[in-house]
């Protein structure tokens, strides 16, 4: 014994074979996962497994310990996992189309299950696309356009998660919830023809704003005419005949101007009014 | 150095000096003057070592192996080694645990794991962080702002979570960028930018809840977002409905976030544009354009308003005045306007005065210059006027 504690190489060489042996045997399970361990390729037992209502720090996370070499551990992520469907075109029962993106929030709470049937992480995911795909154009497609637009109204959400989670069930996946990221018009015709809608509302819109506004300047016009006639009336109905000569006085003087175009050449008789005096009495 | 028999202090001075004098070599080993017959076999005598000589074959084991050089730390060890083993005996005063044993490595161990026990064990949590403690890969417990303490390293880690920092999730992008067109309530489109800021609440529940919790959080804002704006219209989304749908989608995503347990706080949520498409956009100034036209309309029959309203009252207050004095002295009055009115006009025309009788008039037309229209015809001359 002293002679292998003078030799370090020994040492070192015992040093490495204990570490070695400790990590087969002990393993730190972290609370973000859960895991099987498998003898010879039959899982035995679980650890850390995924319940509901349960606090971190009274979970099954901390140490654990296996058989060496005889027993392997594989790891199973337990937080909420999400998988995103590729982008959809659902058709409406008004044969409207849609391009729709969703995505679904999933835990793995039967991870024995799981491994069973599945094996890998990546392998539920992959199963589980395709179903959210079809599972979601099975329910948007019984909906009008309009109901597409918020689906969220309504059962629509939830019959799609409980359609998935039957099928997730069989993969130990509880799938929490589904929702739609995006809503889009498909490119092409339906989404030229929503910006041609949109821009003749949007013409319709200003020219009854225009015209609106002309009514509006037509009746003020009309206000003020008859404004003014009123109080012309007001004023000149004092006597209409004292009116009659002072306006004609103001016509005379506008009309013979000598400044205004063409020349006035005046042929008067005797006779006239003007030229009374000029007579003599 | 020389082998006397020492004073004990002369000795702990003659084992501390090794170590000196052993980097006064130079680190490529060699000793300026060497006289004790400790230095191994290997380097050559005399002089610094050469560095790019080939080294000398490996005189004893080496812990490294290898083709090294006998570096400065294992001329330290050999020297130590040798040393304390040549020593034996009773040790100079003052601690040295290991002298019994076998030399420098009981004590180098014990000091570094005094070392790894004090820096594992206390943490300093700055104001905006706490600390969570796993043991052993379970939680145990979150420590707050200030000096934790906790198990030493292997037992017990913390990581820490910066719980106080707001965090932005930017969508869409504001201006020329791409467009991030979201579906209206009446079916119309806008293209909308919008920010997200968001903190930590629970730093436990985020850090084991979910997996990827940046990506889940900006998935959830765009489905809120999504969800809100489908319930509104056109009108309301691009003007007076903002602050309404930036308060729906926070609760929203709040109700979401907290239905999954995630241990994070919406702060707000900010409308950075919100527009029409490209492609329409002209339609949309148009309307503005007409709105500005209609205005202009308007203004312009109130200004027509004001300018008739003016005249009107100017005229008649100017007529009422006449009327005054009239009325005061009415066939005088008429008398003297018509004379004023009279002299004013004919002063600058024309005039011809034909007498009527016996006298054929002749009015020689061509000559009487009238541009336009002809004043007054021959038979106005034999009526008169008034």
């Amino acid at each position: 014994m002293r002679g292998l504690i003078r030799n370090p190489v020994a040492l070192a060489l015992v040093a490495l074979a204990l570490v070695i042996l400790l990590g087969a045997t002990v393993s730190i399970v972290p609370e973000t996962r859960q895991a099987v361990i498998v003898r010879f390729g039959e899982p035995v037992r679980l650890i850390n497994r995924y319940h509901p209502n349960e606090k971190f720090g009274n979970t099954g996370a901390g140490i654990a310990l296996r058989v060496p070499f005889a027993e392997q551990i594989v790891w199973i992520d337990k937080r909420i996992q999400s998988v995103e469907m590729e982008r959809q075109q659902v058709l409406s029962t008004d044969q409207l189309r849609l391009q729709v993106d969703a995505f679904a929030r999933y835990r793995i709470t039967d991870p024995l299950r799981m491994y069973i049937s599945a094996g890998t992480e990546e392998r539920v995911k992959d199963a589980l696309r395709p179903i959210l795909g079809s599972a979601l154009r099975n329910e948007l497609g019984k909906r009008p356009f309009a109901a597409l637009l918020s689906p969220e109204r309504g059962q629509v959400m939830s019959n799609i998660e409980a359609g998935l989670n039957r099928v997730a069930r069989q993969y130990g996946v509880e799938v929490i919830d589904v929702r739609i990221k995006r809503t889009d018009l498909p490119d092409g015709t339906p989404l030229q023809s929503a910006f041609q809608r949109m821009r003749t509302a949007r013409q319709q819109e200003a020219l009854t704003i225009r015209a609106q506004g002309e009514k509006q300047a037509q009746i003020i016009r009309a206000e003020a005419d008859a404004a003014a006639a009123q109080v012309y009336a007001a004023s000149f109905g004092k006597d209409a005949d004292f009116y009659d000569f002072y306006r004609a006085m103001q016509a005379y003087r506008r009309t013979f101007n000598p400044q205004a175009s063409g020349q006035t050449t005046v042929i008067l008789s005797p006779d006239n009014e003007f030229l009374r005096e000029f007579r003599g009495r | 150095m020389n082998k006397k028999t020492p004073s004990p202090v002369r000795r702990f001075l003659s084992h501390l000096s090794k170590p000196v004098l052993a980097m006064a070599q130079g680190p490529w080993g060699g000793k300026p003057d060497d006289d004790s017959g400790e230095k191994p076999q290997g380097p050559s005598s005399g002089g610094p070592r050469n560095p790019w000589t080939q080294p000398p074959r490996g005189g004893g084991p080496r812990p490294g192996g290898g083709p090294e050089r006998p570096s400065l730390f294992d001329d330290l060890l050999r020297r130590g080694r040798e040393g304390f083993g040549g020593g034996g005996g009773p040790g100079p005063g003052g601690g040295f645990p290991g002298a019994q044993a076998r030399g420098l490595w009981p004590i180098g161990l014990a000091i570094v794991a005094i070392l790894w026990v004090v820096l594992t064990s206390f943490h300093r949590i700055g104001p905006q962080e706490r600390g969570v403690v796993l043991q052993l890969g379970k939680y145990s417990r979150t420590l707050q702002p200030g000096i934790g303490l906790t198990l030493p390293a292997p037992l017990e880690r913390v990581e820490m979570v910066d719980v106080e920092e707001i965090r932005t999730i930017d969508v869409g992008s504001v201006g020329q960028g791409a467009e991030n067109l979201v579906l209206t309530g009446d079916q119309n489109i806008i293209d909308l930018a919008y920010s997200v800021r968001w903190n930590i609440r629970d730093a436990d529940l985020y850090k084991f809840q979910l997996a990827d919790p940046d990506a889940t959080i900006r998935e959830v804002a765009e489905t809120a977002m999504r969800s809100v704006v489908a319930t509104v219209s056109l009108t309301d989304a691009l003007g007076a409905g903002r602050t309404v749908i930036e308060q729906q989608v926070e609760e929203r995503m709040q109700q979401i976030l907290d239905s999954y347990r995630g241990g994070v706080r919406v702060q707000g949520v900010a409308i950075k544009q919100a527009d029409p498409p490209e492609a329409v956009n002209d339609a949309f100034k148009e309307v503005s354009a007409s709105q500005q036209a209609a205005q202009t309309y308007i203004n312009e029959a109130r200004a027509y308003a004001q300018q008739l309203n003016a005249r009107a009252q100017g005229e008649a207050a100017a007529f009422d005045k006449v009327y005054e004095q009239y009325r005061l002295a009415p066939e005088v009055t008429r008398r003297r306007m018509y004379y004023e009115t009279m002299e004013a006009v004919l002063a600058d025309t024309d005039k011809t005065v034909v007498e009527a009788g016996n006298v054929v008039p002749y009015l020689p037309l061509p000559e009487v210059k009238s541009k336009e229209r002809a004043a007054t015809p021959a038979a106005g001359a034999n009526e008169g006027g008034r």
